[in-house]
């Protein structure tokens, strides 16, 4: 029997974390994201899980990596300043195709900012926070049934790309309460022990899949795993431009070739639209309403949302610039994801901000009223 | 000495074979009787002449041997510097990280699967720098690591700047003059902040520092071994101690068990290093206590390996 609650956002998180088979949690308090750890300590103990609150949030994401190769299903959550502290061993899970979860409940920011209120200021962060070249895989939820369902989502996508997966929630969706449904069964993808015998095994060969079956630690495999460029071995191999280029390119190209297998977005009423609005994370509800205004004063307006910022769905973007006339992004920061659709939309339509910090979210009215101000 | 009794660790048999197919003057070059522990294909290694790592790593092995352990149940983890390199040539599993996370990410490591007997190779700049807060807060927790701290007192990997136990007035490259800082007493701070098991030895002293191997990979709790060690192409070069021979000397010269410290004046002993045993005292461990409350909770140990499809492959 599927079940129904009503919950915190957050609350839902730590619940798709335990559908998904999470059963490592290594984290540090801070709002607005605490309650997921807290619900955590609470969950894991009694799934055979393990809860530890570590030392900051540098030790956090490193205790996840640990778990993971020993064969656990890992998480951490935080926001804003801990999402900052754990960049560098974001890069390191990239290097060494760690699979994890990060959960960023974003707040109001730079520094401190507002820990108590709403913003969607790092997916910038998200993208390019961690030095070098890499692809990441983000979800942005907009409903607490989403930060449910994009969780267990994170989880399958971190497994199936051998990835550290960052969940871009933010402060509404974090602590709202909303009716979910938790289903009687969830898909989940498990890991596969390698095929070869382990001095066979190569953990860092290209598959055509991109990524490698990853062993766990303590099965014989020896596995040599470092934050250097190495070759499929593992073995470190730092001078050779060959063998950098080689393993980046590969890294890259994992998620880059499988973008539309990753992309998710949902489209209302674009066909006919002349103005497409576009958003992700919680201000996702005020264009849905913004939409519904608009078309009842017969403008012809529609809405895409957007549930994987990163990799950027571009070609659904593209496809949006070619049909609608005005693209306009609503977004809780002053102005990032809407490069991307500059990016994607050339000359093909005219791209608008609707940008708004300080931890409201947009009115649907101030959204229609931007919107007629183009007439 | 240390060659002579490494000798002695062929085993029996293994002689007694080497005995009846050639006569022993023939057998000039037996092969290392720990090399078999090492990848052969990652040889040769990158550190320097003289260097101390070789001896903590033949101490470390010995250690092992002797604790009746496998390298088939050990985990390494290091950091980022030279003594962080080691893991890379040993035959197991190993998790080269970010500089100073080692203890963080062993954590993980051990708690998601306790049956690993997790070790890390750490190195002053690395643990009690920008790692000093995981390495308290393990201790604090007494987790079952082995921390293997080998302390040079200079940054090698970069190039010869001073670290957080550079003796005051020591040169290094951003010592130029001499540096004023203080430095830690890793062995007092790690004892204070709750580790069950802490020894500091020199590399004169392999065989005292392999049977604290031996005691820290079987204390279970937060074991710290710290080993005073040289690094000649730095802090040698830089401080009037230019080959292996003086550095080791030097070590010699100015080690004092602990037990004969602990009655002296602290002036008597500026300058000296004081070696031994600083605590073997084991407590409750951290990964027992997630597993007790596992048990406590759903009636089962907490799960290893649960990401994996249960029937997979040699699972």
């Amino acid at each position: 029997m599927s079940k129904e609650l009503f919950v915190q956002g957050n609350e839902a998180c730590a619940l798709g974390a335990i559908e998904a088979g999470c059963r490592f949690f290594g984290g540090y308090p801070i709002t607005p994201s605490t309650e997921i750890a807290e619900d955590l300590a609470i969950l894991l103990p009694k799934h055979g899980g393990s809860f530890i609150q570590m030392e900051d949030e540098i030790g956090a994401i490193g205790a996840v990596i640990g778990a993971s190769w020993s064969g656990l299903k890992s998480m951490t959550a935080t926001s804003g300043p801990g999402f900052s502290l754990m960049q560098e061993n974001i890069g390191y899970a990239q290097i060494t195709e760690t699979p994890m979860v990060i959960v960023n409940v974003q707040r109001g920011a730079p520094s401190t900012g507002q820990p108590t209120m709403a913003a969607q200021g790092d997916m910038m962060q998200a993208r390019w926070g961690s030095h070098g070249d890499y692809e990441p895989i983000t979800l942005s939820p907009s409903s607490v049934q989403e930060f449910f369902d994009f969780t267990i989502e994170s989880f399958n996508l971190a497994e199936k790309y051998r990835i550290p997966v960052i969940l871009a929630a933010d402060e509404v969706i974090g602590h709202m309460r909303e009716k979910i449904i938790i289903p009687d069964k969830v898909d989940i993808i498990k890991r596969v022990m390698p095929k070869e015998k382990p001095e066979e095994f190569l953990p860092f060969k290209a598959e055509p899949t991109g990524t490698s079956p990853m062993a766990p630690f303590g099965e014989g495999y020896n596995l040599p795993i470092t934050g250097l460029t190495h070759d499929e071995r593992g073995y470190p191999d730092t001078s050779s431009p060959e063998a950098h280029s080689k393993l980046i390119t590969r890294l890259c190209d994992k998620i880059l070739k499988n973008r539309e297998n990753i992309v998710s977005i949902e489209e209302r009423m674009c066909d006919d639209a002349d103005i497409i609005l576009i958003s992700y994370g919680a201000p996702v509800r005020s264009i849905f309403t913004a939409v519904d205004l608009a078309r009842d004063e017969g403008l012809k307006v529609g809405s895409i949302k957007i549930n994987t910022p990163w990799p950027f769905p571009e070609s659904q973007i593209a496809t949006a610039a070619e049909t609608a006339k005005h693209l306009f992004m609503v977004e809780m920061n002053l102005g990032q994801m809407v490069h991307e659709v500059e990016r994607v939309a050339g000359n093909k339509a005219k791209v608008h901000l609707i940008s708004k910090i300080g931890g409201e979210l947009h009115k649907p009215k101030e959204i229609l009223s931007k919107i007629k101000e183009i007439n | 000495m240390v060659e002579k009794s490494l000798n002695k660790n062929i085993s029996e048999s293994e002689e007694n074979n080497l005995n009846k197919t050639a006569p022993k003057s023939e057998n000039k070059n037996p092969e290392h009787p720990y090399i078999k522990y090492l990848r052969k294909d990652r040889l040769p290694h990158i550190f320097c002449n003289g260097c101390g790592n070789g001896i903590v790593l033949n101490s470390f092995f010995r250690g092992m041997e002797s604790a009746k352990m496998d390298l088939n149940e050990i985990a390494m983890v290091s950091g980022i510097g030279c003594s962080s390199r080691i893991p890379g040539y040993v035959k197991c599993d190993s998790l080269h990280t970010t500089h100073g996370r080692a203890i963080s990410f062993a954590t993980g490591l051990k708690v998601g699967n306790p049956d690993l007997n997790v070790v890390v190779f750490t190195g002053d700049g690395d643990a009690a720098s920008i790692g000093g807060n995981h390495l308290i807060h393990g201790a604090r927790r007494n987790i079952n690591l082995t921390v293997v701290c080998i302390n040079n007192n200079i940054y090698g990997m970069t190039g010869g700047q001073i670290s957080p136990t550079s003796p005051e007035g020591s040169f290094g490259t951003t010592a130029p003059y001499g540096t004023t800082d203080k430095p830690f007493n890793l062995s007092e701070l790690v004892t204070a902040a709750g580790a069950s098991y802490v020894s500091r030895w020199t590399t004169v002293h392999p065989l005292q520092l392999s049977n604290s191997i031996k005691k820290a990979l079987l204390t279970p709790g937060f074991s710290f071994v710290e080993v005073i060690s040289q690094c000649p192409t730095y802090f040698g070069r830089k401080n009037k101690l230019r080959t292996p021979v003086d550095m080791i000397r030097s070590f010699k010269e100015n080690s004092i068990n602990k037990r004969r410290a602990d009655k002296m004046e602290d002036k008597e002993l500026i300058g000296k290093i004081i070696v031994g045993e600083f605590v073997n005292k084991p407590r409750a461990e951290f990964s027992d206590n997630v597993c007790n409350l596992s048990m406590q909770e759903c009636g089962k140990k907490h799960a290893t390996k649960s990401a994996y499809l249960e029937n997979s492959e040699n699972l």
